[in-house]
């Protein structure tokens, strides 16, 4: 469940901290010390990968990203920073709804079957490095799969023991967007510890809690009530982000302006770049489309279901008897953006989008929402011309 | 450790009780509810699931006043609906449900009421026919449309004509095409709708059947005078979860498994005409 914040957005409160940064071990051995299994930013295949942390050794330490549309690179630093890197590949959904699962196994019995539950792993997670739009991210998914008639259980208990350990932005980067949209770079609440990496002069960290639980494990660290200098200096690195912001959606009116524009031509435009891949729709944090498959063993006397993260730019998606609803690349491109940016305020009663800028990174041809927002934007009403299938019944 | 199933995922046992032939590939099941007795709304929906092959959404057939036994009629289409038609009595099949939204029969007292059906069309209709034909006085003329592709493809024949030969209930169908033995009407079903003896102004209509069809039905009804408030359609999506969580059928902003099935035509009427939405 996100909390109340703590403070009204300064970092002006009282209740700050210093912690040196070669106390950050201290933090993990709190949090395993209460049974949670830390996960949270580790290098993997040439990116910042969300995983299994032992030690903040395990951290992308020194090391930072290099974001453009369709690309991703790590680099040295110059320092040795903990979270001096924005966003990679992976979100948190993937701890909270797995990417694939059993929901259930089947026997046959006589002419008919018996349903056995299955046993799901019961994980209480720490999730270290958890950046502002991802804790908007957060609150979205749990409008979705907490906020509706019908939930999902595993989210639910997963979610509400999840230790969130947040990281202020020190630095934004080149497809950031998340002050277009209201959710950073700075952490406001949602967390239970909310740290700030200050690397000027002594390497240490700005450190609040925004929960009990939080207050409880800052107890048990090596630190020291924070300066006004150390308050300061951690306002100034998350100022420094919000300057550094590499992109940027104009959100005003973005609903209406994309349902009246369904007939743009820009969709043809960007469907003749689109690959269909689905890319940007697993590294989205907020989608939430899985599918739910059935299968059995070779002897056909055990049946499992299983759900597995779906993407709306597959054909399979839209199947309706023989065919496709959305067959076309333009179709589905306008329905994963309409989806994010306007219907999603319909069904949930905020934007899909946080400003991660995720997909654009790693989209494999570069193709940025932001410059197609724009570019619709800038042609409102223009419509290519095709009309819906005129045959009769 | 601890167990978190998603109970709305697991499908309960149903012993298959009667299948019936509807045409070549249209079988009805009547199926024993996994509790005894159950309930729905005409218009609601079921996930039917063959063991380790599948499950799809599949409208609820039945009478709404016979409660021990769910009926359901598939058409063959893909490995799961194959399936579905190929059952036995005696099987077992698995069943989750009801879902979505019913017919809100209950605008439609005392005024006509106008049921349209294209092909399959007719059977999440049916129920909805069986309601009101159960409190007939409730209502004023009552109409049924009905369109198939061929006289070989119309569903509930016997029904049909039970129904054909009463005196308070007009009904009209017509096929796409027939041979030579076909004495009644070839065409589309929207060509029947002038001929409807209900008054635009009063009438209530629920119309089911392909997209496509229902876009020319709305288009024809309103043309005729019928407000687009006052008419009611059955949409159709990919639907995997049934409960609003998985995404497969949106269409705009409605998840058509919670939001629908059942959508007043005015609600949906502009993107009816978007294609690919």
């Amino acid at each position: 469940m996100s909390r109340p914040p703590t403070s009204d957005g300064s970092t002006g409160s009282p209740s700050g901290y210093v912690l040196p940064a070669e106390g950050l071990g201290e933090l993990f051995d709190a949090l395993v010390r209460r049974g949670y299994t830390l996960v949270g930013p580790t290098v993997r295949d040439g990116a910042v990968v969300y995983d299994r942390l032992s030690s903040p050794q395990d951290l992308p330490v020194g090391l930072t990203d290099e974001q453009e549309a369709g690309r991703y690179r790590l680099r040295a630093r110059p320092d040795r920073a903990y979270f001096g890197y924005t966003v990679g590949p992976h979100s948190w959904k993937r701890f909270l709804q797995p990417p694939e699962r059993v929901l259930w196994r089947a026997v046959r019995d006589g002419d008919g079957f018996r349903v056995e539950a299955a046993p799901e792993e019961a994980v209480r997670y720490a999730f270290v490095g958890v950046r502002a739009c991802e804790l908007a991210a957060l609150a979205v998914q749990d409008r979705v799969f907490m906020g509706g008639s019908h939930t999902d259980p595993l989210y639910r208990a997963r979610r509400a023991d999840a230790f969130v350990v947040a990281v202020q932005c020190g630095q934004a980067g080149a497809t950031c967007f998340c002050s277009s949209m209201g959710t950073g770079p700075r952490c406001t609440g949602g967390y239970d510890l909310v740290l700030t990496e200050l690397l000027g002069g002594e390497h240490r960290f700005y450190l609040e809690a925004g929960s009990p639980r939080g207050d409880e494990v800052l107890a048990e660290l090596p630190c020291r009530p924070a300066s006004p200098e150390d308050r300061q200096a951690a306002d100034q690195a998350v100022s420094r982000a919000e300057a550094q912001m590499g992109r940027r959606l104009e959100t005003q009116g973005v609903r209406e302006l994309l349902l009246r524009n369904l007939e743009h031509p820009r969709w043809d435009q960007v469907a003749g770049r689109c690959l269909s891949c689905g890319n940007c729709t697993l590294v989205c944090p907020t989608c939430f489309c899985f599918a739910v498959e059935d299968t059995t063993d070779l002897s056909g006397q055990v049946a499992e279901r299983r759900a597995r993260w779906d993407s709306c730019f597959t054909g399979q998606f839209s199947y309706l008897h023989g065919g496709s609803v959305r067959a076309t690349t333009r179709a589905r491109y306008r329905q994963w953006l309409t989806h994010k940016l306007a219907t999603w305020w319909d069904q949930f009663g905020s934007s899909g989008c946080v400003g991660c800028g995720r997909c654009i990174t790693w989209c494999p041809v570069g193709i940025d929402l932001t410059e197609e927002v724009a570019a619709i934007r800038g042609s409102d009403g223009l419509r290519s011309g095709r009309e819906a299938s005129g045959e009769n019944p | 450790m601890s167990s978190l199933p998603l109970d709305w995922s697991v499908p309960r046992p149903a012993v298959v009780l009667r299948v019936r032939r509807e045409t070549q590939d249209v079988r009805t099941l009547y199926l024993r509810p996994p509790e005894g007795v159950w309930a729905f709304q005409p218009g609601q929906f079921n996930m039917l699931y063959a063991f380790g092959v599948g499950e799809v959404p599949v409208s609820v057939s039945g009478d709404p006043g016979h409660r021990d036994v769910v009926v359901h009629t598939v058409r063959a289409v893909g490995a799961v609906t194959t399936a579905l038609a190929r059952v036995r009595p005696g099987q077992v099949v698995g069943l989750r449900g009801p879902f979505g939204s019913g017919w809100p029969l209950q605008e439609a007292q005392g005024r006509d009421v106008l049921v349209v059906a294209g092909g399959i069309g007719l059977a999440p209709l049916r129920p909805l026919v069986c309601g009101l034909l159960r409190h007939r006085h409730r209502y004023g003329r009552v109409a049924i449309l009905y369109g198939a592709r061929t006289p070989q493809d119309l569903l509930y024949r016997d029904e049909l004509q039970r129904w054909r030969a009463r005196f308070d209930m007009q009904v009209e169908v017509t096929v796409d095409r027939a041979g030579p033995d076909w004495r009644g009407n070839v065409g589309v079903v929207t060509r029947l709708l002038p001929r409807a003896g209900v008054d635009p102004a009063e009438v209530v209509a629920f119309v089911c059947g392909p997209e496509v069809m229902m876009r020319f039905a709305g288009r024809e009804l309103e043309a005729l005078g019928v407000a687009p408030s006052q008419v009611f359609v059955s949409m159709e999506r990919n639907m995997q979860c049934a409960v609003g969580l998985c995404g497969h059928c949106q269409f705009g902003a409605s998840f058509v498994c919670r939001d629908g099935p059942v959508f007043r035509y005015a609600e949906v009427r502009d993107r009816l005409w978007v294609r690919e939405l």
